[in-house]
């Protein structure tokens, strides 16, 4: 930081334009929860009025929860995430591990091919996936969910950068010591690399927990629904006007995503610092 | 640890175990050859150290003892048995790295227990939820002890509970001895371990080790750039220069008589002085200087001479110089003398007494006694009469 001072003018201004900017970024949030709160006449008034004039909250509330088995989506959205996270740490901590610090043959090229991975949209292999997974018979279950996303690229490439900065010594320490390699992964490697795969960790629930083209892709039965599909098939259910109830649903589906946040946040901000200090 | 004596049992000491031998070690990176032709026999219960400048080939000597690194060529024998292709966990050896290698999220008694717990206990009784089986809490109970009993050599009992990011450097680095203790290795390999300390702890563990090392009677072998730990700390010392052992000698004889030019330059400080000297008839001329010394040499040969700078003194008759510089370091004082003919200033050890009659300018004449020469042909080799 160099220590120069703005006037007070200037300072004001500089104010006034992270405020602009906190307000169009929270803008949505809060229309979507003052919305749901509203009645369903409320919403649809010629003026506009930021808190409800009349408490439409319970009834709002009570038809997301009724109306489509949002809980249940909640519970399979929760399923999908935290299986689709486990198996990105277990494939993604070794492999970072052997490409960090194990010497090989073709360790550059493989290290080429992970950056080569994080280009591709995944988007782009969405059909050949599905494709292989209808041949498979995998089509409309958790797996079809879950398991397209085991190997994370970004999360390799994450941990590797990690990884580097471990001394080598302590590694040579764990061999004396009598550790295998997998007991160095997992013993002393993983560990160390807390604040990393918590970082990795937000990353990955976040875009899992909010991911609609996939699932609207892999699966077709309703039990099967994770939640901004529940949201969607809501939506398509009800008139296509019931912003209050649809205000509702998106804000029980976002809150534990909040919810998290707020309690990791230390550590989610650590695991950024630390991924611009090291990457 | 093994501090008792065998009298006071009763019996004979066991027989010191921990003998390294060394055969015809050589590494290659890619074509970059790092050590050549490495031959060292370590003695069981030796402390010896392997002193050489970075980048001389001493650590990745120590990483092929440990069976860190595989040699290129050669034959390491712990024991007369051979470890060639022995991962480092079969060798039975310790190691001390220069960074501590401390395990960041485990308290300093659970860091000092890992090696007897990867040895004491199978996989499954590692697992987290064993610790309630009575064969586990049976054998954690009796590395417990093994622990205290180490902590309380190395006076750790009261850091047990922190974790290595609460520890000093100084207390890192016992924490790192006691883990390489608690297992009763046969041979302690310790890389730069004092590098990061500051110098006056530096010297404090200098000795601390030494006397651990009495205690213990395990071998260690312990690399340094440092010359002052290698002559207060070893029994012997192997001076490695550029990939090549060029020395195995107690600390004195290598002061004293080293074989090679480099040798003698790498060891003492300040350095050795080097002047131009030629064979003649009656003896050595060593800058016109004539010393009546037999040496057996052709007359005529080009050579080097060498000479300790306490071995100089300031009087006549001797080699012209003049006083270029003074190094007054209250003991001792230093004076380089420039000299005709010689490329460096000539470094000569006074009395701090002189300092009253010398400054800067002073010319003087520098006395050589022909016992303090040493003498070296023009590659660095050593000539001995």
């Amino acid at each position: 930081m160099r220590g120069h001072r703005l006037t007070a003018p200037m300072r004001l201004v500089r104010h006034l334009v992270l405020l602009l900017g906190t307000v169009a970024m929270l803008a949505p949030f809060v229309l979507m929860v003052a919305t749901s709160f509203k009645p369903k006449e409320e919403i649809f008034a010629a003026e506009f009025h930021l808190l409800p004039q009349r408490l439409g909250a319970a009834e709002n509330y009570h038809e997301a929860l009724t109306q489509v088995p949002l809980l249940h989506f909640l519970l399979n959205g929760a399923i999908v995430t935290a299986a689709i996270f486990a198996l990105q740490v277990l494939v993604n901590v070794p492999a970072a591990y052997a490409l960090a610090k194990l010497r090989f043959r073709g360790r550059a090229t493989l290290f080429g091919a992970v950056l080569v991975c994080l280009l591709i949209p995944y988007q782009a292999i969405a059909l050949p996936i599905y494709i292989l997974f209808y041949w498979l018979g995998l089509l409309n279950t958790y797996a079809a969910l879950v398991l397209p996303f085991t190997i994370s690229v970004f999360g390799i490439f994450l941990m590797r950068q990690f990884f580097l900065g471990v001394p080598d010594d302590l590694i040579d320490a764990a061999r004396i010591d009598g550790m295998s390699e997998y007991g160095i992964v997992w013993s002393v490697m993983a560990p160390a690399a807390i604040p990393a795969i918590v970082a990795f960790g937000i990353f990955s629930v976040v875009a899992h927990w909010n991911d609609y083209f996939w699932p609207l892709i892999a699966v077709g039965d309703l039990g099967l629904y994770t939640p901004p599909l529940g949201i969607a098939h809501l939506k398509l259910n009800g008139e296509g006007t019931a912003y209050g109830p649809l205000m509702a649903a998106a804000t029980i589906v976002i809150a534990p995503l909040v919810l998290a946040f707020l309690l990791a946040q230390r550590r989610f901000v650590e695991g950024i610092t630390f991924t611009g200090l090291k990457g | 640890m093994q501090a008792v004596s065998p009298s006071a049992v009763g019996m004979e000491r066991p027989e010191p175990r921990g003998a390294v031998r060394m055969t015809g070690i050589a590494k290659q990176f890619g074509a970059t050859s790092v050590l050549r032709g490495i031959d060292l026999d370590i003695r069981a219960g030796e402390f010896i150290t392997i002193l050489g400048p970075s980048g001389c080939g001493k650590s990745t000597l120590l990483r092929i003892i440990a069976g860190l690194e595989p040699q290129s060529a050669g034959t390491v024998a712990i024991d007369g048995v051979s470890m060639d292709g022995l991962p480092p966990d079969r060798r039975d050896i310790a190691m001390v790295f220069q960074s501590y290698a401390l395990y960041p999220h485990l308290t300093v008694a659970e860091n000092i227990a890992v090696p007897l717990r990867m040895r004491r206990l199978t996989r499954l009784q590692r697992l987290p939820g064993a610790r309630t089986l009575p064969a586990v809490r049976r054998i954690g109970s009796s590395i417990g002890e093994a622990v205290q009993a180490v902590a309380a050599t190395l006076r750790l009992e009261s850091l047990l509970g922190r974790k290595p990011a609460q520890l000093s450097g100084g207390q890192k680095q016992r924490v790192a001895l006691a883990r390489a203790m608690v297992r009763q290795p046969k041979a302690f390999l310790m890389d730069e371990p004092l590098s990061n300390l500051d110098a006056e702890l530096r010297v404090h563990m200098r000795a601390e080790i030494a006397q651990l090392h009495r205690q213990l009677g395990a071998t260690f072998i312990y690399v340094t750039h440092d010359q002052a730990e290698a002559m207060t700390m070893s029994d012997r010392v192997a001076v490695i220069l550029e990939g090549e052992l060029r020395q195995i000698a107690s600390p004195g004889e290598l002061y004293r008589d080293p074989d090679d030019l480099r040798v003698a330059q790498f060891v003492g400080t300040p350095r050795i002085n080097v002047l131009p000297a030629v064979a003649t008839a009656a003896g050595i001329d060593v800058l016109g200087l004539p010393i009546a010394r037999q040496s057996g040499l052709p007359v005529g040969m080009k050579l080097q001479a060498a000479v300790r700078p306490e071995r100089l003194a300031v009087a006549g008759p001797g080699v012209p110089g003049r006083v270029v510089y003074r190094e007054n370091l209250g003991s001792d004082l230093f004076l380089h003398v420039a000299v005709d003919g010689a490329s460096t200033a000539v470094i000569v050890r006074c009395d701090s007494s002189a300092l009253d009659v010398t400054e800067i300018g002073t010319s003087l004449r520098l006395a050589i006694p022909p016992d303090a020469l040493l003498l070296f042909d023009l590659d660095g080799r050593r000539l001995r009469p």
